[in-house]
């Protein structure tokens, strides 16, 4: 009697067990398939833009006030490429008879556009109430970006400025390309 | 009275299930008694339901990469398909387990109607069945238009311009489903939203309804019963989940051996697509309209259809009669077998049909082309503006529009059509310019044929009897007219000459002498390098700025002037615009854009 027992319960635990690692390898499919897709960005590597030209230095204040200028390069958007339309901005000041200071105009606290004040000499971030000197620093020490406003490579070649443009992780104390 | 033991905590599940009580469900989920035990034949619903999932999963992650407009929708296709990981997977996946719930749901419907299960108490269930029918035809309906592509632009076309022929409301019914009189932004926002949103929620609600009802009345056993009854879990899961596995390998081999799914050519409202056709499970009913000419043709599209529908909804009724059963089995093998018949008929018809596969040629060379094309970058006007610009899309386009009619390409009209023999009245321009096509032209035989000026006024021109006068035979000759050839063809700077030029600058610097020679050679007549009087002038022969002004004006003193034969001026007519120009002869110079990596790819 209790061997026409065990049969059939061995059966059904084969049966449960089938069931569950052929239900589990045709569950996995679709989703492992959209899985790959959702992860595709974080494969893709930021291209690296070379120098840019920006301004022109005639185009600076003698003072040392900045000004701010659109960075004009090829934009690459997914599928879209599309030469010569603003992919960033930034700001220049003339620090010398050919030299410049070129600061990222994006806000390393969150990412905000910071805003020129003209009245108080420096830098401001309207979202949190960053506030920067001129050469970028932090100026008063409650703002809550974790560093200075982003320095960037320039040169000044045959009366223009040329800009190596690039954006940086926000929110942390160091400078790290993204 | 027991009190609870000391410190016993509930365990997560009974908490949950105190809170939700999702055990009972799940009881009542997989202990579903299957009378006369677990069965092959019971698979087709899970199968179904299992494909459902899959096309909601494979659906969401689709969205998060797809953009719905005329500008944006094929370009993140072909970004799905061709640059991100495993793009092609998930598309193929979506695709092909679309055509499979097709197949499966006409199974499905076969053995529902075979087995009668249809009848009393099961009608409510058959309507909700046959409802699922028609709502996922629709999906792959507005699915087919959402990847913007040639074909699935101009069978949307055809389906939608059906819909505007129903009676009354047609029309209008037509524009609010388009979201306007032409095809564009609107038409994807609006499949969009009816393909991802509208039509599967509501397949959503039916199928709670189908599986509820049949949850109520039970499956239809088959008699006679094999043996004692089972429950659902684990025998008849077991089988679902084998019949699944099956079905998927079956979708996997082709998503494998297609590398994913199908993506045409953006879809160009201006330009002739001859390869429409729509999804292989519609090609009975594109098949059965061509039966309809004329005014007869709403019968074939909407009449026929919707009462072969209205019967298939009425077969709960018709199966109370006597010989009710027969006939809605009859009934139902007459519609296969004539939609098998009518399937195959079409797909007969296209295979003999030498246009058609003229036109499939094209269509995949476009779809190959624009994917090359996209590759560097899609402007943000779109890829149609990439392919509307490309010499090799466009050339043997403009050359059969306004060429071929005396002109062949390499004997056809540019675009692989064959032309009738005596409407030939020009040269072949295949390979213009280049040794091989001088060789011939410079030849007292071949030029006579219809390859060169057999069919023109110049057989009895001076160039003729030229080469009929100095036929070479001495060997210094041969080998001067072959230099000639090299000096000539060399005019034209061809680039895929260009090595084989330099190479043989010594011979082509001899040619030069020969053709700047005014008493025997060219020069006797052409004007070349300074010397010579006649045109067609030979500086710069057939080289890109000699053939765009050639093309703008034949007539010209630098070409034929008054011997011009036939050949209009198709810039200074204004019947070309000089983008087109340029774009016919970079083609017939074999200039265009070939991508670096033309190698690597598959």
């Amino acid at each position: 009697m209790s061997d026409s027992d065990h049969a059939p319960a061995r059966r059904n635990f084969v049966a449960k067990a089938a069931s569950i690692v052929v239900g589990g390898l045709i569950s996995v499919v679709a989703p492992v398939a959209g899985l790959f897709t959702l992860f595709d960005p974080l494969r893709r590597k930021t291209d690296t833009r070379g120098l840019v030209r920006v301004a022109s230095l005639a185009s600076l204040e003698t003072n040392g006030q900045p000004r701010k200028f659109p960075v004009l390069d090829t934009l690459v958007d997914a599928w879209n490429k599309t030469e010569n339309v603003p992919v960033g901005s930034v700001y220049l000041q003339r620090t010398g008879d050919a030299t410049v200071r070129v600061l990222n105009s994006v806000c390393p606290h969150l990412g905000c556009s910071v805003g020129y004040n003209a009245s108080t000499q420096g830098y401001f971030c309207p979202c949190h109430r960053s506030s920067f000197t001129l050469d970028g620093a932090i100026a008063d020490p409650k703002s809550p970006s974790p560093r200075g406003m982003d320095e960037l490579e320039a040169v000044v070649r045959d009366g223009d400025v040329w800009v190596r443009f690039q954006n940086f992780r926000k929110g942390s104390p160091d400078k790290i390309v993204v | 009275m027991a009190e609870p033991t000391r410190n016993e905590r509930p365990s997560i599940g009974s908490w949950i299930d105190s809170r939700t009580g999702y055990k009972g469900l799940l009881h009542e989920a997989l202990f579903e008694n299957v009378p006369g035990g677990a069965r092959w034949r019971y698979v087709w619903g899970s199968t179904l339901s299992f494909f459902f999932v899959v096309q909601l999963i494979t659906g969401v992650f689709l969205w998060m990469s797809y953009s719905p407009s005329s500008q944006t929708a094929w370009e993140s296709v072909y970004y799905i398909q061709h640059q991100m990981l495993g793009g092609w997977f998930l598309r193929g996946l979506h695709h092909f387990v679309a055509q499979s719930m097709t197949v499966l749901l006409v199974l499905h419907l076969m053995q529902v109607i075979i087995d009668g299960a249809y009848k009393a108490p099961r009608e409510m269930n058959y309507w909700f069945g046959v409802l699922l029918l028609i709502l996922t035809l629709a999906l792959s309906l507005t699915g087919y238009l959402l990847p913007w592509d040639q074909n699935g632009y101009w069978s949307t076309a055809v389906t939608t311009n059906i819909v505007g022929m129903s009676p009354a409301v047609g029309q209008s019914l037509q524009t609010v489903l388009v979201g306007g009189v032409t095809y564009g932004h609107l038409t994807l926002t609006r499949f969009f939203a009816l393909h991802a949103g509208v039509i599967p929620g509501v397949i959503i609600l039916l199928i709670v309804g189908h599986v509820y009802l049949f949850r109520k009345h039970g499956l239809t056993p088959k008699q006679p019963l094999k043996g004692p009854d089972q429950g659902f879990w684990p025998e008849q899961v077991l089988r679902d989940a084998v019949a699944c596995l099956a079905v998927l390998a079956v979708v996997l081999f082709f998503v494998v051996r297609e590398q994913g799914a199908p993506l045409g050519a953006p879809a160009d409202p201006a330009e002739q697509f001859s390869a429409a056709r729509p999804e292989w499970y519609f090609l009975f009913l594109f098949q059965f309209l061509k039966y309809f000419p004329g005014n007869t043709e709403i019968i074939g599209a909407i009449v026929l259809p919707t009462l072969g529908l209205v019967l298939l909804m009425a077969m709960p009724f018709i199966g109370r009669w006597k010989l009710g059963h027969r006939f809605n089995v009859g009934f139902m093998g007459a519609m296969l077998v004539g939609a098998v018949l009518l399937t195959w008929q079409s797909l007969n018809e296209d295979r003999r049909d030498p246009e058609h596969q003229v036109a499939k040629a094209v269509s995949k060379r476009d779809a190959a082309r624009a994917v090359d094309l996209a590759n560097a970058g899609v402007p943000i006007t779109g890829a149609l503006t990439l392919m509307r610009n490309d010499p090799y899309t466009q050339g043997p386009r403009i050359f059969s529009r306004n060429c071929a009619s005396c002109h062949r390409y390499d004997g056809h009209d540019g675009m692989g059509n064959a032309l009738p023999k005596d409407s030939i009245s020009a040269s072949d321009l295949k390979g213009y310019g280049s040794r091989e096509w001088l060789q011939g032209f410079l030849n007292a035989d071949t030029i006579l044929t219809t390859r060169y000026w057999g069919g023109t006024i110049h057989t009895e021109g001076d160039m003729t009897g030229w080469l009929g006068d100095h036929i070479p035979e001495t060997p210094e000759e041969i080998a001067t007219r072959r230099n000639v050839v090299l000096a000539l063809s060399s005019q034209s700077a061809l680039p895929r000459q260009a090595a084989m030029d330099k190479k043989d600058s010594a011979q082509i610097a001899m040619g030069i002498a020969f053709m700047t020679n005014t008493k025997n050679g060219c020069a006797e007549c052409h004007k070349f390098q300074g010397v010579g009087t006649d045109s067609p002038e030979l500086d710069g022969w057939a080289s890109r700025e000699w053939m765009v002004a050639f093309v703008n004006d034949p007539s010209h003193p630098r070409f034929y002037g008054r011997d011009n034969d036939r050949m209009p001026s198709y810039g200074t007519e204004k019947s070309l615009t000089q983008r087109e120009i340029e774009m016919v002869v970079d083609w017939i110079r074999q200039e265009w854009y070939t991508p670096k990596t033309a190698v690597a790819r598959k």
